[in-house]
């Protein structure tokens, strides 16, 4: 389908942006990679008055480090999100989930602040910074603000961006001696996920301390999985395995029904345990 | 003179040989012309509003809204255009019994599938037409669905068209032998149930019309993308009340058919009426979307089938019982009966059976119809007939290769009529099957596959024998009263340069055709490839003909452009033994050249030959005839259809855990007799294959109780991809047919017919340890785990 009509304006900067966007009113969208946003408009899915581009915003890409964190723009691409070294030491798991989205053209366009921002449910990103404890920086008419990433998801494409709020970056902590892992199961190469997850912890022998369980593709945000961790805290996998019964109430959709996608969280939860106790 | 085929060592030898085809660099330059390329002045375009109801009452449409729209400038609904084009019923009338009801080109008062177009909107742009078919205000009534085929004949059911008496379209039963005492002298009994998904093709390039209507000469010409210009161009002529000598089809190139480019369309067929009432061109390029619910589907079977099998392995009987749902109509003007008339045709094929029955039922229900699509039947005939005889193996405890040695009909059993009624020229079962196991190592894939059971590593071969139909006479479509051609033409005309132009009515669909053509022609004249020039899709140029479908392009047109070759050569040499003094039987033509037959010395090259005979030919006796152009046509005669076999393998990995199958790799060896192009043939199975292996695994058009289609976008509807695909190992046996001097049979479908069965027996192979068996298509992950026993069936059972 062709989309209906819109407005477009190029943003110089991020006051710009910011300004442009309280013109063209809130239902305006900001444009980034435009990977979900352009498909989403030929579907005529929304009624978007405008868009407005940041693509040509300064400083809103690229990876940085300070202290104990380091900074993602919002506006870096999967693709250098796959082989940028600061993300591959410190982050490990960004840099394991980029190459399982989408395939090369998509990644090169695609951004984490887009992929956050569209919050779905069963893609990768999401579920990642929840897992890492990342925080969001955002930038309203009012100033910056901060939102952890446990707060941030809020449902089925919903977030915690006020309206005329914009993502501006993702601060990670370092990973340190923290194990990270990404593990999905689809059908083709690139697919969002049937059943995904996130697994970050402190491989002590049998125990994973502090770990941090959490799925994508299973419930309408990413879904903590708080009685596994518990259980890995304590070394005890079939504990883990079982207390998924009750951290996860996935519906079902095409790619299988709930107890498939129950029996499928446990399969790759054992998997990621695995990986993470091989690295 | 005649060219010795089998001869390796001929001059100009193009047939057989790996040639780059002429019109690929052009595709991939990006320079082919799609009929969305074709820009005709004052031309508009069109958007149509489809149901969003699989059965519906239309109790008004308001279009004030959608008018006042800047740039839309008109709106049809059924009403405004059942006068300009009328209906159309798709019977044949050698399918006894058949019946559907009228079809208009849009839905009059009742929308009878989500997806059904109900009004049209034409504007400036189609931006603009989709705005204004977003504004349309349809009064829709809901009416009960008939989504499941099941309970379709049940007498609770609603009967779609009341004039029809029933929901049934179609039925037929074709028994030989004695069923009974074979059934019950078996060793063996094997039963089950098979569910083939249904699907759809989906074209590279959508569905593509450009309709110019011109009141000052009252012709209509369409530049369409089509697989059968002639086809259509007759049924246009028809329902638009026009002489077929004022309708011109025009086909460019073409991003993909697969046959779903080779049925007629309400949407096309209403872009052409709203053409001839404005006098405009009017251009509609179904998209993606809309071709999910707007573009035939095909293969959705229930299967229920039966096989006796004596002690000694010999298989005694085979019955199957089909039932397939074709949506609300039967699509014109090859109906939908003909797929399940040919599981009835094709189950068994490749075994010599002493009896055989077969029964198709085939109904209507509230989903979008459903069509001939690539290897027709096949997939399913083929998957029935191979699971069953896997099935009876493992009741023998015999291995499945050794069963089907013991049952395919011999090679030197030729000619030879199946249990089915089918009459085969000659097929290659037992020497395929031995080039098989040669080439995928079978004996060391059982030892590999024990060893890794062992470590929990559940790894599967299928075998699938198969045979196909390709090339066929009128028994297909002409002796049940449908204008479609079963003969092809072809004019071979040679210019002053020497460079020779031929005129096909086969058409190129981006499979290669034209490369085809032009290896045959020089071959058959004796000129390099470089100075053939090939022209197809234009029925007011082209000889009449058939078109691309049933894997014909080879066989047919194949064999008519070696004739019309042929022909051309021998005025050709008829003129050059008057002009060098000699006698045609002295001469030939070689590389572009008249040479002498004994010594090989060069006489003159046929550019001065063209010279002469255009330029000078006064210089020419003047009763020597110097037609440098023939025309030959082609239709086969002995045979109904020229059936090819073949023999395919998969082996795969199930992960036991996910249910998630791995193709690790596939092997098809198969006769499509006269190999022209072996990399073109060869491209032909790996594509089919791909779309069997999507099939088999990925592609299902999933409806709701509703009949609503759920995944109808490319996110959900999962196509097959590269990274999934495996290494695949294509081999051949000729078997030419006797039929024509070139021997080709089809190609196109062997592929798609034999993919689906040997992964399904690949992956029930490998799970044998559990004992599940997956029979219903896809085998996602889901049903594979709920054989396992893992997870509740999806499918309710
Ligand atoms: C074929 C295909 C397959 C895909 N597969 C996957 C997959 O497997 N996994 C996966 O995770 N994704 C997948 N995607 C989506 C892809 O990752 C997108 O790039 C991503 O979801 C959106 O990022 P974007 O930069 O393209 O954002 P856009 O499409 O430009 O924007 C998306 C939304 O976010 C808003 N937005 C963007 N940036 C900001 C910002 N900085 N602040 C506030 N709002 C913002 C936009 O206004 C819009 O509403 C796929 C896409 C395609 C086309």
């Amino acid at each position: 389908m062709k989309p209906a009509q819109f407005a477009y304006a190029r943003a110089k900067d991020l006051p710009h942006a910011l300004a442009l966007w309280a013109e063209a009113g809130e239902d305006a969208q900001i444009l980034a990679g435009g990977q979900s946003l352009i498909a989403g408009l030929g579907l005529r899915l929304a009624d978007t008055p405008a868009l407005i581009d940041i693509n040509h915003v300064p400083d809103l890409a690229g990876v940085t480090e300070s202290g104990d964190r380091i900074r993602i723009g919002a506006m870096t691409r999967h693709a250098e999100l796959a082989r940028n070294p600061l993300v591959a030491e410190h982050a490990p798991a960004i840099a394991e989930a980029a190459p399982l989205i989408a395939h090369p053209a998509i990644q090169a366009r695609g951004t984490i602040g887009g992929s956050l921002a569209y919050a779905d449910p069963a893609a990768e990103f999401p579920a990642c910074v929840v897992a890492l404890d990342a925080e969001l920086v955002v930038q309203g008419q009012g100033g910056e603000r901060r939102i952890p990433a446990a707060d941030f998801f809020l449902g089925l494409y919903e977030t915690a961006l006020e309206p005329f709020e914009l993502l501006t970056a993702i601060e990670i902590p370092k990973a340190g001696r923290r194990r990270q892992t990404v593990q999905e199961l689809v059908r083709r190469h690139g697919d969002y996920a049937i059943v995904g997850i996130v697994l970050a912890a402190d491989v002590q022998g049998d125990t994973l301390g502090a770990a941090k369980v959490v799925y994508f593709g299973v419930g309408d945000a990413p879904v903590v999985a708080e009685g596994a961790a518990r259980a890995l805290e304590q070394g005890d996998v079939s504990a883990a395995l079982k207390a998924l019964n009750d951290d996860l109430d996935p519906p079902g959709d095409l790619t299988g029904g709930p107890e498939t996608k129950r029996h499928l969280a446990r399969v790759i939860l054992q998997r990621a345990i695995n990986a993470l106790r091989a690295q | 003179m005649t060219i010795d085929l089998n001869q390796v060592d001929r001059p100009n030898s193009y047939i057989g040989k790996t040639v780059p085809r002429p019109n690929a660099r052009k595709l991939v330059e990006g320079r082919g012309q799609y009929v969305d390329d074709v820009h005709l002045p004052r031309t508009v375009h069109v958007a149509y509003l489809r149901s969003p109801y699989a059965h519906a009452r239309i109790n008004g449409i308001n279009a004030d809204a959608a008018k006042a729209i800047p740039g839309v400038l008109r709106v049809f609904t059924g009403h405004d255009l059942k006068d300009v084009c009328t209906p159309w019923v798709a019977t044949l009338d050698h399918l006894k019994g058949m019946k559907s009801a009228p079809q208009h080109a849009l839905a009059v008062d009742r929308a009878m599938w989500v997806g059904e177009p109900v009004a049209a909107v034409v504007a400036e742009s189609r931006a603009v037409a989709e705005d204004g078919a977003a504004a349309l205000e349809v009064d829709f009534e809901p009416l009960p669905v008939v989504a499941d085929m099941e309970t379709a004949l049940d007498p609770e059911t609603p009967v779609l068209h009341e004039e029809l008496g029933d929901n049934l379209t179609f039925t037929r039963t074709h028994e030989s032998g004695d069923l009974a005492d074979a059934f019950a002298s078996a060793a063996h009994v094997v039963e089950e149930t098979f569910h083939t998904g249904r699907h759809t093709g989906v074209c590279l390039e959508p569905r593509s019309i450009l309709a110019d209507f011109n009141r000052s000469e009252n012709q209509l010409t369409l530049y369409a993308a089509t697989q059968a210009p002639h086809m259509i161009q007759s049924s246009f002529a028809k329902h638009l009340d026009l002489p077929e000598g004022k309708v011109r089809v025009i086909c460019g190139d073409v991003g993909g058919s697969y046959g779903i480019k080779v049925h007629i369309y309400p949407d096309e067929m209403a872009t052409a009426a709203i053409s001839r009432v404005m006098g405009r061109p009017v251009k509609f390029i179904a998209d993606r979307l809309e071709s999910f619910t707007a573009d035939i589907h095909a293969r959705d079977h229930r299967v229920k089938a039966r096989m006796a099998v004596d002690s000694n392995g010999k298989i005694t009987a085979l019955e199957i019982d089909d039932l397939t749902g074709i949506g609300p109509y039967s699509v014109y003007p090859r109906t939908s009966a003909i797929e399940g008339n040919q599981v009835v045709n094709l189950c068994g094929g490749p075994y010599d059976l002493a009896s055989y029955k077969a029964t198709t039922t085939v109904v209507m229900q509230n989903k979008a119809p459903m069509c001939q699509y690539r290897a027709v039947g096949h997939p399913i005939a083929c998957a029935v007939t191979e699971g069953m005889v896997d099935l009876a193996a493992e009741a023998l405890g015999m291995d499945p290769v050794e069963l089907r040695r013991r049952n395919l009909v011999p090679d030197d059993a030729y000619p030879y009529t199946a249990a089915s009624g089918m009459k085969f020229e000659g097929l290659s079962h037992h020497a395929s099957l031995d080039k098989l196991l040669e080439t995928m190592g079978y004996d060391d894939l059982r030892r590999e596959q024990q060893a890794l059971r062992d470590k929990g590593v559940y790894r599967g071969i299928g075998i699938a024998s198969f045979i196909e139909l390709t090339n066929p006479s009128p028994f297909m479509y002409g002796i049940g009263g449908a204008r479609i051609s079963a003969q092809d033409g072809a004019t071979v005309r040679m210019d002053p340069d020497g460079s020779l132009v031929v005129l096909s009515g086969v058409t190129e669909q981006g499979q290669g055709t034209e490369g085809m053509l032009a290896q045959v022609v020089a071959e058959s004249v004796g000129v390099p490839m470089e100075t053939v020039k090939v022209i197809t899709g234009d029925t007011q140029t082209t000889p009449y003909g058939g078109g691309t479908w049933a894997s014909r392009g080879a066989g047919i047109g194949g064999a008519a452009a070696f004739r019309a070759g042929r022909a051309l050569r021998d005025n050709i040499i008829q003129v050059a033994a008057a002009m060098l003094q000699s006698t045609p039987d002295a001469l030939d033509i070689i590389d572009g050249a008249i040479k002498d037959r004994a010594t090989g010395e060069e006489r003159m090259p046929l550019a001065e030959l063209g010279r002469i005979v255009y330029f000078r030919g006064d210089t020419l006796p003047k009763d020597l005839d110097r037609e440098m152009v023939a025309t030959r046509h082609y239709i086969t005669s002995d045979y109904p259809f020229a059936f090819t076999n073949g023999i395919q393998a998969s082996l795969v990995e199930v992960d036991v855990e996910t249910g998630f199958v791995k193709l690790l790799k596939h092997w098809c060896v198969e006769d499509c007799g006269r190999v022209i192009n072996p990399q073109l043939v060869d491209e032909q199975i790996r594509g089919g294959i791909v779309q069997g292996l999507g099939g088999a695994l990925y592609e299902e058009c999933v409806y709701s109780e509703e009949g609503q289609l759920e995944n109808a976008n490319m996110a959900d509807y999962l196509v097959p991809m590269a990274s999934e695909m495996p290494d695949m190992v294509i081999g051949h046996v000729e078997t030419p047919t006797q039929e024509s001097e070139l021997g080709a049979k089809g190609a196109g479908e062997a592929g798609t017919a034999g993919a689906p069965a040997a992964v399904m027996n690949a992956i029930n192979d490998a799970i044998r340890p559990f004992g599940g068996r997956v029979t219903r298509m896809p085998f996602t992950p889901e049903r594979v785990l709920a054989v396992l026993g893992k997870v509740p069936d999806p499918d309710g059972r």
